[in-house]
């Protein structure tokens, strides 16, 4: 019986006070009974809208009256057919600009809360069922693909289930990407990752850790090697600065930095070697994700105050607006309209302060967002410890130029044909965060799972 | 997994390995590094190439019990497996087209120094070598070091080995006694590399120094390893780790060689610790 009711059921969440000091996952997902209540608000439309918001195509419907059914396994088969990484991604995609954005439901009250049921039943068949994977038989054709975040995880799931030998190349000593050291343990946990990936490796996926394409071998050594087809996968890697005065004081952090230390190399445990800056007082630079994160992770270490410092207003922050209010709660201080223009040291060149300038909102600038403008003589000076800079990254140029022949544009990224993934170079190809910059999770599995299709489209018409 | 092939106590403090390495050997040039991990809960450290050989596919690394992985890097023995190993990362040494060069080594620093005078001396430069410890027990790689010169001069700040005083004290009287080189190429602690860099600033000769920093990825990724470099802040990871030393900010540099020394002094503590106990 469908469920009229116009709000959608609220993920179930950690008390903020006790998230706040640990790592445990925030979000504790649906029960059974919650799932299945939900999944009854769904519509099933016929035109679907929803699967053209999903970059992946998941029949989301369809698994969606499996759950209404309780019939979870085929719930589960249905979203793999389409996803690789399923507990991931109902995890971190913001479903709230695609599939939910499409839902009917959503014209009048909530959408239905599609992303909670993909967590649900991922987590469910990971709970209950123990059979591995199974591989399908072989074709004979090698892939290598580089780099083992969502791109290219997504990419070699896709190739493996069709019969290809894979092989993804990592740069760092763990698999995941992103995913492992960037997204903190309790928005993704990594005990998930690991076994997405493990669900890969029983595909027949191979993973080579320590191997940094560009480096270790170039892009020829791999053809040498026999892999007949490349995809590059490497993301968006290089940590952009601000250029202000101050930037290279002890106290002074990439995300990048700050988020690896933490979730890559565990710097939150006691037991561990990594060291970490354990700032009282911290600001956070940016708006996005990746700043709500390391703003989160800092508070979990034991910050007094942390703060995010971004330069346009609330409505224009690019993080989730999930994350947004897990923050708020947390405690964690929203320095909007405030551009850094300098980080402020003592004579030992540790951090001190980030003096900032009030900004003003003016009109909307080419890309669509208004700009914002500096308030003059509005200057006022955060006092901190540890400035944490989350202004976004660039496309690793490693590959790029160790690789003569590969085409990309000024801002480092590959370019490709828009819907297969191909480079300029023949049967290679690339796709996620190293072709638009830093983007999103999902979308980075879209491109894995296209430039996935056209291989295997184009080694069908040779 | 990489199997340690040797093992050789060089000082009190330095010891060498010989690491099977094949893939990081194919690539391998002088002044180049790896980066490795030593357990599951470790840190990532990196560590100049100090000899490659391509034939046997291995690779040397030199290093200096300094801090918690250096120190559990050393309980391991020949036939062990370090956990992680990655590279060749960085950019080589560019050695081109010089003719006469004098390599400066400090401590253990010589590791990194005397490929760069091995691949100088291949290639027909004169080299005139002057290596600096702090007294004769750290004196370390001093006939390879006689292999590739044409000149060698070992220094102690002591006395107690070799010319008495600091390496610049040396290279100073060979600049007045009318030797001319090139460059000079130096690497050590960071402290040695200002003032080399200052002497040869004052004397107008070209200077590359290679970095050492704080990093975790060496690809790029982490930023950790920023330096200024003529006012403009660069990567060591893959700008360098060679750079003109006369427009390193060094002082920033030793600041942020310092950043977490708190930190390390416990880890390591926490341990030479645990080694007591296991030794119990």
């Amino acid at each position: 019986m469908l469920n009229t009711h116009s709000n959608k059921n609220k993920m179930p969440t950690l008390d903020p006070k006790t998230r706040s000091k640990t790592f445990s996952e925030v979000a504790t997902g649906y029960t059974q009974d919650l799932a299945i209540n939900e999944a009854s608000r769904c519509l099933n439309c016929k035109n679907k809208p929803c699967v053209s918001g999903c970059p992946v195509s998941i029949d989301i419907p369809a698994f969606i009256s499996k759950i209404k059914e309780k019939d979870f396994l085929e719930a589960f088969k249905i979203i793999s057919q389409s996803s690789s990484l399923p507990s991931v991604c109902g995890r971190v995609c913001p479903q709230e600009r695609q599939c939910e954005h499409n839902c009917v439901r959503g014209l009048k009250g909530d959408s239905v809360a599609i992303g909670c049921l993909e967590r649900f039943i991922s987590d469910w068949y990971r709970e209950n069922q123990k059979e591995p994977f199974k591989k399908v038989s072989q074709n004979g054709h090698k892939v290598a693909i580089i780099g083992s975040g969502p791109a290219g995880l997504s990419c070699a799931g896709e190739l493996a289930k069709k019969g290809y030998n894979v092989t993804v190349f990592e740069a760092l000593h763990t698999i995941g990407g992103v995913l492992v050291y960037g997204i903190p343990e309790f928005r993704l946990p990594k005990s998930i990752v690991e076994s997405e990936i493990k669900d890969l490796s029983d595909l027949g996926v191979k993973f080579e850790t320590n191997t940094v394409i560009g480096k270790t071998l170039s892009i020829m050594d791999l053809f040498e090697d026999g892999f007949e087809y490349i995809f590059i996968a490497s993301g968006a890697g290089l940590p952009r600065f601000m250029n202000i005065p101050g930037e290279n004081l002890n106290g002074v952090f990439s995300a990048n930095e700050f988020l690896t230390r933490i979730n890559l190399m565990k710097a939150y445990k006691n037991s561990n070697d990594t060291p970490i800056w354990n700032g009282k007082n911290v600001a956070v630079v940016g708006g996005g994700n990746v700043a709500i994160d390391a703003a989160r992770c800092a508070l979990r270490l034991g910050a007094e105050n942390v703060y995010i410092v971004y330069r346009r207003s609330e409505k224009e922050l690019p993080a989730r607006r999930e994350e947004v209010a897990h923050a708020k709660e947390e405690g964690i201080t929203f320095k909007l309209l405030s551009n850094p223009v300098k980080v402020t040291g003592d004579d030992t060149k540790k951090v001190i302060g980030l003096e900032c300038t009030k900004m003003q909102l003016s009109d909307n600038d080419a890309s669509g967002r208004c700009s914002s403008l500096p308030i003059p003589n509005s200057n006022y000076t955060i006092e901190c410890d540890c400035v944490i800079m989350a202004i976004g990254t660039t496309p690793n140029p490693l590959i790029k130029n160790t690789t003569p022949d590969l085409k990309t544009n000024s801002h480092g990224g590959i370019i490709v044909d828009k819907e297969t993934g191909l480079t300029s170079i023949p049967n290679i190809y690339a796709g996620g965060d190293v072709v638009t910059g830093a983007a999103t999770v999902i979308l980075a599995m879209g491109a894995g799972k296209s430039a996935s299709l056209a291989i295997d489209q184009h080694i069908k018409n040779k | 997994m990489n199997k340690i092939i040797k093992k050789q106590i060089l000082n009190d403090s330095t010891i060498l390995m010989i690491i099977d390495a094949p893939k990081v050997a194919k690539k391998a040039l002088a002044g180049q590094f790896i980066i490795l991990r030593v357990a599951s809960d470790g840190e990532r450290i990196p560590l100049t190439i100090a000899d490659f050989n391509r034939e046997n596919g291995t690779i040397t690394i030199i290093f200096q019990v300094v801090g918690t992985t250096t120190k559990k890097l050393s309980f391991l023995n020949e036939g062990d497996f370090i956990l992680d190993f990655v590279g060749p990362l960085g950019n080589p040494t560019i050695i081109d087209g010089l003719k006469k060069v004098a390599v400066i080594g400090g401590g253990v620093g010589c590791a990194i120094a005397w490929p760069i005078a091995k691949a100088l001396h291949n290639q027909g430069s004169v080299v005139h070598s002057i290596v600096g410890f702090r007294n004769s027990s750290l004196v370390i790689l001093e006939k390879e070091f006689k292999n590739v010169s044409d000149k060698l001069i070992v220094a102690t700040d002591d006395g107690s080995y070799g010319q008495s005083g600091l390496v610049t004290n040396v290279l100073e009287a060979l600049i007045n006694n009318s030797e001319k080189y090139d460059e000079v190429i130096a690497i050590g602690p960071l402290i040695m590399m200002k003032f080399v860099c200052e002497l040869t600033k004052k004397y107008g000769i070209k200077t590359t120094v290679s970095m050492n920093p704080i990093m975790i990825d060496g690809t790029g990724m982490c930023g950790g390893c920023r330096l200024t470099v003529g006012g403009k802040t660069k990567f060591a990871c893959v700008d360098g780790p060679d750079f003109d030393g006369h427009k390193i900010d060094f002082d920033e540099a030793l600041a942020r060689a310092n950043m977490y020394k708190d930190f390390e002094h416990k880890a390591f503590d926490n341990t030479c610790n645990l080694f007591k106990k296991e030794q119990n």
